[in-house]
């Protein structure tokens, strides 16, 4: 059957709703009896706990109960577990749901106050006494990693939590023999990832059978339900967890936090709902955060600019702990080689620990990180050489012919890691086109006029997605004919009920409005794992084709008995299965469906299993690549040094678009974030942890007046991996982004400016660098 | 504390209700009213997410008193779809994708809403600067900006 939606521009099924105002985010449920709750939070940040005294808070008008870690004995008591378990990590660093005696990192919860709304608990929260010794803190990583350096955590003998290593062949050997080496220090300062719906969580206990149920915002229902059954020891079938609509996730909310199970907890102690919501200044210094690494690369490369090979550490700025375990740093590592062939390759990662919030994937996890070091080497050796950028890459690159490509890296597993398929030149070379590469010197020329300096960036990545082992679905027609499609898959705003209805629709014969998708409650479907990694298309999209496909096996079986046809004669179209050739000879999938699902006395067919439904585990044992090569212009106002991103052209390959639409706005979203990134956004803490920036007004995010239009090209590689075709697509546009404006920013700085090893830059630093043409920097 | 009484048009109709005065307008709308569209993202007047129309004008719903809306004129994202039709703006958001999570949408709606009221022609730049006080980490604004376009092009043919 020819496609109908796969591919298709439709316009999303979510939209009316949520234009509407009618969206159900966790702030807007109410239950009855509920209460509100509000966090007591260190404020400062590494202190020992000395007493903390609710006395006069307690008697508040509308206070209930305030709770501390003590107060939760009864139900439960120690650390969390962790999310991600990592033999170096032992025991795991992890979060109390309250502090217990020891706060290490501003914004850390200690007491939870529950009021009849939130203006009251906030008041009482407010009067709780903490008497908390302060202990010496640490704010940066660099620094943390010395010996003599204030200890994060009291009790511990080291802040390096651990330190890992990839690498394949020999390194040193390679660079003895290369043409040429170079060493350059980088440095990614800390973000934020700011959502624009902040976290929250609604906790009730039915008071019958003692059932816990949580709505939360999050991006990984089901490992919070997984988790807090551990911690509960309860079974996981005691505890039901879902996600109403959520207004944006990008990696922080995947984490299972402190407030989620403190709120639970608060729940059963009180014996009633509660409800929390945090605010923007809470996110700020209790939602993880993103991207600190500071980072010593030698690069090899030959005469002509192929790169060879590269060794380096990193410093990697943990925050105060790892409820997520090492997955960031060990992004960081699995990011390499990027797009390119190289013959060796030797990194070290120390993770640090710092009395700041903890560190967990954004957007890209670190992999813009990696981008933009590859890309960084990829013009130093350009510049270096005296050679055009473009030939750097095309001399390095993973040729087209080289695929499935075999990186020499391991995956989690041990096994191989191979690019799947992709043409990176090709690429480089359309989005080279496209930006009119060639023109580019002219529009230079104009700009000067017009006293502005005009830069041109590129820069290539590649992404790995489609993370297993799996996310399952399934697909159900009713006996009214409409399709049900359920999958443990949460949504953060990504436009699944449209791709998966899209999938289910075309492999069903059926009109897109006859298909119903429901995600993220854990008592709808019995397994889910995580929206993160660019994995949902992949492994959720390639469940529904093929739970979909059963039940069309299923339907076209059951239409073969009751017609008397072999199946080989039958086809499924417009929610018929009939005869090729006499559609009139048909048997309806509402007819079926309502066959299926039994009736009494009357028998189904021999070996035939009731209901028209089917449940699928697509396996997704091998990562698909993405791929993209971006351009971009900015244009500086050498007086004020601002910089201004005034084209931006992606071309990006995630195989098989499910619907342009959407993949279209993951990826300018994803850019606009890089941008922020590289432009604006900047988490600054003094000297003992003290957070600077925790209002909008100090903390820039990326606003319409200063973003351009986004070009996208796509090239459509479908991936051999699944049965779909495709690739993730939610964080490619972020990935190549800093690395692209960038390299921009240091080309209209001109061959006399300096070697850009870092971001974000501000305009400050641009002035200075035009005023001074220093050959090269060390801190924006 | 105290309740003040308080009487205001809501999306044209009459009401009479009471708020506590510290109470700021989008926390009354929303769990006073039980009018959850208008969303709140910073509470401290940046992001735009809780913007209202009063008297004509966008507000920031977080920053003013419900008790402030006496007398006044309120409109919500509630109030937009007629008859439960998409309006014209509504409408464009969703043909260009200038929606994803949703939780910016209602206020991107409203200050677009007052904005091309007042401004029938506006280029792409203005647009973009009308809307420069409301934040959105999904879409990259591109989206939303040529839904506006939409409209005005939609607009200025029909005219």
């Amino acid at each position: 059957m020819s496609a109908r939606y796969f591919g298709a521009a439709v316009t999303r099924v979510e939209d009316p709703r949520l234009l509407k105002g009618q969206g159900r985010y966790v702030d807007d449920l109410e239950l009855p009896g509920m209460l509100h709750a509000a966090f007591v939070r260190a404020s400062m940040a590494h202190g020992r706990i000395r007493a903390i005294d609710t006395r006069d808070a307690r008697v508040m008008p509308g206070v209930v109960a305030i709770y501390t870690m003590a107060d939760f004995a009864e139900i439960a008591q120690g650390p969390m577990p962790p999310m991600a378990p990592h033999p170096l990590l032992t025991p795991p660093i992890t979060y109390h749901p309250l502090a217990e005696d020891e706060v290490r990192h501003v914004g850390e919860a200690i007491a939870i106050v529950l009021a009849d709304d939130r203006a009251k608990a906030e008041d009482a929260a407010a009067a709780v006494l903490l008497d908390i010794e302060e202990l010496p803190a640490v704010a940066d990583a660099v620094v943390a990693r010395e010996a003599g350096a204030p200890r994060a955590h009291s009790r511990r003998d080291s802040n390096i939590a651990a330190t890992l290593k990839a690498g394949f062949n020999d390194c040193d050997a390679v660079f003895a023999k290369a043409d040429h080496v170079l060493t350059e220090r980088f440095e990614i300062h800390r973000g934020g990832c700011h959502s624009m719906e902040c976290r929250g969580v609604v906790a009730s206990v039915d008071p019958h059978t003692g059932a816990l149920t949580l709505s939360t915002s999050s991006q990984s229902p089901y490992m919070v339900r997984r988790h807090l059954a551990t911690y509960l020891k309860r079974d996981e079938n005691e505890i039901r967890v879902m996600t109403p609509d959520v207004g944006g996730g990008f990696g922080p909310k995947a984490n299972v936090y402190a407030e989620e199970f403190a709120v639970a907890i608060a729940a059963i102690k009180s014996r009633r709902p509660v409800k929390w919501i945090e605010d923007r200044q809470e996110h700020f210094v209790a939602t993880t955060q993103q991207r600190g690494q500071a980072w010593t690369l030698d690069v090899a490369f030959d005469n002509s600019g192929r790169m060879r090979a590269i060794r380096g550490s990193c410093i990697h700025d943990n925050g105060a702990y790892a409820p997520y375990g090492l997955i960031l740093p060990a992004t960081a590592l699995a990011s390499f080689p990027g797009p390119y062939a190289l013959e060796a390759l030797d990194i070290t990662i120390d993770v640090v620990l710092t009395n700041l919030v903890p560190t967990s994937p954004v957007r890209g996890a670190c992999r813009p990180n990696i981008a933009f070091l590859l890309e960084r080497l990829a013009d130093r050796i350009a510049r270096h050489l005296g050679i055009d950028r473009q030939e750097v890459r095309r001399r390095s690159f993973v040729r087209a012919d080289q695929m499935p490509y075999v990186t020499g890296l391991k995956a989690r597993d041990g096994s191989p890691v191979s690019y799947d398929s992709g043409d990176y030149a090709g690429a480089l070379n359309l989005v080279l086109d496209k930006i009119d590469v060639a023109g580019f010197e002219n529009r230079r020329a104009a700009a000067a006029e017009r006293g502005k300096l005009l830069g041109l960036g590129i820069a290539s990545c590649v992404e790995d997605t489609g993370l297993g082992p799996f996310e399952g679905a399934s697909v159900r027609v009713t006996p009214g004919g409409k399709v049900v499609v359920t999958t443990g898959a949460s949504s953060q705003g990504q436009g699944h009920r449209t791709a998966f209805a899209q999938i289910a629709a075309d492999a069903l014969g059926v009109e897109l409005k006859e298909v119903t998708v429901e995600s993220a409650d854990t008592s709808k479907f019995p397994l889910g794992i995580s929206t993160i990694a660019s994995r949902i298309a992949v492994t959720a999209g390639s469940s529904v084709e093929l739970a979909a496909r059963k039940v069309r096996t299923k339907a076209i079986a059951f239409a073969s008995h009751r017609l008397e046809v072999g199946e080989e004669d039958l086809e499924l179209v417009d929610a018929a299965v009939r005869v090729k050739g006499v559609s009139e000879m048909n048997v309806s999938l509402s007819e079926i469906a309502r066959t299926l699902a039994g009736n009494t006395g009357i028998n189904l067919p021999d070996g035939m299993e009731p209901d028209l439904a089917a449940t699928a585990y697509f396996n997704s044992n091998a990562l698909t690549f993405a791929y993209g090569a971006n351009a971009c212009e900015v244009e500086i106002d050498p007086y004020t040094g601002d910089v201004r991103v005034v084209r931006y052209v992606v071309v990006h390959d995630c195989g098989k678009l499910i619907n342009p639409l959407i993949v279209d706005g993951q990826i300018r979203g994803g850019v606009v974030h890089g941008i922020g990134n590289t432009l604006y956004e900047r988490m600054i803490y003094d000297e003992v942890g003290q957070p600077l920036t925790t209002t909008y007004g100090d903390y820039f995010l990326p606003m319409a007046s200063e973003m351009p239009p986004i070009e996208i090209h796509h090239m459509e590689t479908p991936s051999p991996r699944n049965p779909i075709g495709v690739k993730g697509a939610g964080e490619g546009g972020t990935i190549p982004a800093a690395a692209c404006v960038i390299s921009a920013v240091e080309n209209a700085l001109g061959p006399n400016g300096p070697f850009i090893p870092l971001h974000p830059i501000s305009p400050q630093q641009v002035v200075k660098w035009i005023e001074v043409g220093a050959p090269s920097v060390t801190k924006a | 504390m105290t309740e003040r009484k308080i009487t205001f048009t809501l999306n044209g109709e009459q009401r009479e209700s009471s708020a506590d005065p510290r109470t700021h307008l989008a926390d009354f709308l929303r769990h006073g009213l039980g009018l959850t569209g208008t969303h709140v993202g910073c509470e401290h007047g940046v992001c735009g997410a809780c913007t209202v129309i009063v008297d004509g004008v966008p507000v920031r719903s977080c920053l003013m008193l419900a008790v402030q809306v006496d007398g006044c004129a309120v409109e919500t994202v509630e109030g937009l779809a007629k008859g439960g039709e998409l309006s014209p703006l509504q409408q464009a958001f969703s043909t260009h994708h200038g929606l994803q999570c949703g939780f910016c949408t209602p206020g991107m709606l409203m200050t677009l809403e007052a904005f091309l009221r007042a401004s029938p022609s506006p280029t792409e730049q203005d647009i973009r600067i009308a809307i420069s006080g409301n934040i959105c980490r999904c879409t990259g604004y591109q989206g939303i900006v040529e839904a506006a376009l939409d409209v005005v092009a939609a607009k200025a043919i029909s005219s």
